[in-house]
């Protein structure tokens, strides 16, 4: 028998039918449990809140402890968009490019305050908020925020991805969503 | 060649053998040599101070631009050149009307003086002419507004949450939401 107790605990199969030899389930609980499980952050950091976040991937924090260990740098492979820091309004083209470059599902989420609403720049040249031109699905506050506050908004993207209809984005409801902000 | 070390006596003897008595309000801010020129010479004077043979000044360390609205001539142009081989440095400033406020472009003397006058038209909308691409290098290209200028406010206008009337209070008459 091995000396070393393992800590490594299992993700708990979602409510279903069980039987000998058989499990029955949702499907859309299945896919939201592999989802929520293995989502690939797209970073797009631009300060501080970036090197907060770089903590959070490191070890003591370690976001890989959630299934987020693989940074994809290309957004076609991304599932969650972290905007991380100031969005000056000529970087505001920039990010919407990369935001309609992603694949569906997709999530967003806002960390800190100048991402989510500008923060302490409130300049002519500074974006007001990513969601004036991207809808996000979490705000995380903080001026940065601490890597705690990170992984914690990354535990209610979790949330969001496991919960999620699978027909949501086909919904006419997300489809006037992404038309208010003319993203086809 | 003996070396020789520049005074600021010798620099402004030298401009003023070389175009006469057209600089005004000699001042040393900061231990800098300053003056006011007008806006048909500056480019002579700098062509002038970047080829002489022993002043040098090589460098273009900045050009930037003031507003002052309260003034008749409500634009001023500032250049500050480094001679590095004397490591002397010299500031020249010259005061511009008009709306918008004109200047000969100083590239054909200095190539480094292509950004920082795109940098001077964007924030303060003076026209360089004949520079050979004058557009806007740190703003977003379809701003309508010249933001260094003081008739424009510091904060975005887009934010709907300073209204005093989300706060309950009466609005101000100073705040115009654009939208």
């Amino acid at each position: 028998m091995s000396t070393t107790a393992s800590n490594i605990t299992i993700e708990k199969a979602p409510a279903g039918i069980e039987g000998a030899g058989f499990f029955a389930t949702g499907f859309d609980k299945v896919i939201g449990m592999a989802r929520k499980n293995s989502i690939w952050p797209l970073p797009f950091a631009t300060s501080c809140c970036g090197i907060e976040f770089m903590a959070t991937m490191a070890s003591t924090y370690d976001l890989g402890r959630f299934g987020s260990e693989r940074l994809s740098f290309s957004p076609r492979q991304a599932d969650l968009l972290m905007v991380m820091g100031t969005i000056a309004k000529k970087m505001g083209p920039v990010l919407k490019q990369v935001y309609e470059q992603m694949a569906e599902p997709r999530w967003v989420i806002a960390v800190g305050a100048c991402a989510s609403s500008g923060g302490i720049f409130d300049s002519y040249s500074v974006l007001q908020g990513i969601d004036q031109i991207i809808p996000v699905d979490v705000y995380v506050p903080g001026c940065p925020p601490r890597p705690e506050q990170i992984i914690d908004g990354l535990l209610r993207v979790q949330d969001l991805v496991a919960n999620e209809s699978l027909r949501r984005r086909n919904s006419p409801e997300y489809k006037a969503l992404l038309a208010s902000y003319g993203i086809k | 060649m003996e070396k020789i070390t520049l005074t600021k006596e010798m620099v402004l003897q030298t401009l003023q053998n070389n175009f006469g008595n057209i600089f005004s309000n000699i001042e040393e801010p900061y231990g800098i040599l300053t003056a006011t020129v007008t806006k048909d010479k500056i480019i002579d004077i700098l062509a002038f101070l970047n080829k002489h043979e022993i002043l040098q000044f090589q460098m273009l360390t900045d050009l930037c631009a003031v507003h002052f609205p309260e003034r008749d001539k409500k634009f001023q142009i500032v250049y500050h050149v480094h001679s590095l081989s004397n490591n002397f440095r010299l500031r020249l400033k010259v005061d511009l009307d008009g709306d918008p406020p004109k200047i000969p472009t100083a590239t054909i003397v200095y190539a480094t003086a292509n950004w920082m006058e795109r940098e001077t038209y964007d924030f303060y909308g003076v026209i360089f002419e004949g520079h050979p691409n004058l557009k806007r290098i740190l703003n977003i290209d379809d701003m309508v507004i010249f933001p260094m200028r003081k008739e424009y406010p510091l904060e975005d206008n887009t934010r709907t949450d300073k209204d005093d009337r989300m706060f309950g209070r009466e609005p101000n008459p100073l705040f115009k939401p654009l939208i």
